[in-house]
């Protein structure tokens, strides 16, 4: 299964016909640039149909170097969640039931 | 922030473009998106994360209204994980603040 890059985002939006070709590549980076800047100001990101990212507060724990076993705390951060919209769930599901494994 | 304040500030970006026409690269960009991980394809964006398809096993599941208890197939749930650069810039902007 080969994953999609921003170049074959690239691609479709120059297949839509509707964007000239040298302002594609430039617009989808503008797209996930300006999406990633609101992130890191802060700000949850709600795209309707898609899904919504949400940035969430985790406090400090405790945690262990897997490879030395040493135990180490873990600091507070703000981590980024994504949590797909009605839309595309639906969207996903009847991927399932097409091909049951 | 919204789909529309998102595009808004893209149009910001490129004056030349309006409003109207980002809307819609927008959408493009997004439908896209959808369409591929509904294919079962993975998304994969250098900097900002990826997105892919996380298999839920069937299992009887329940009403919680009714308490009647029923089947439920297989399902497919969209998952992003954050990349490295977003992961440390949005951390970092917390850190500073600090």
């Amino acid at each position: 299964m080969t994953a999609q890059t921003k170049a074959d985002i690239v691609e479709a939006l120059n297949q839509s016909k509707f964007v000239n070709k040298k302002e594609s590549k430039a617009l989808v980076q503008a797209f996930f640039d300006t999406l990633s800047d609101a992130l890191i100001q802060g700000n949850n990101v709600k795209l309707s149909g898609f899904g919504n990212f949400i940035l969430r507060e985790k406090s400090a724990r405790p945690g262990r170097n897997p490879k030395t076993g040493q135990e180490v705390t873990i600091s507070p951060r703000r981590v980024v969640t994504f949590k797909a919209g009605q839309k595309l769930k639906k969207e996903v599901t009847r991927l399932a039931k097409n091909n049951t494994p | 922030m919204t789909r529309s304040e998102l595009a808004d500030l893209i149009a910001k970006q490129y004056p030349s473009l309006g409003n109207k026409y980002i809307e819609e690269v927008v959408k493009i960009i997004l439908d896209y998106m959808s369409s591929t991980l509904s294919q079962g394809k993975r998304i994969e964006i250098r900097g900002f994360g990826s997105f892919s398809l996380h298999y839920r096993a069937p299992r009887r599941a329940h009403n919680p209204k009714t308490g009647q208890v029923f089947q439920l197939g297989c399902q497919h749930v969209p998952h992003f994980k954050p990349g490295k650069e977003l992961k440390q810039s949005v951390n970092d902007a917390v850190a500073m603040a600090t």
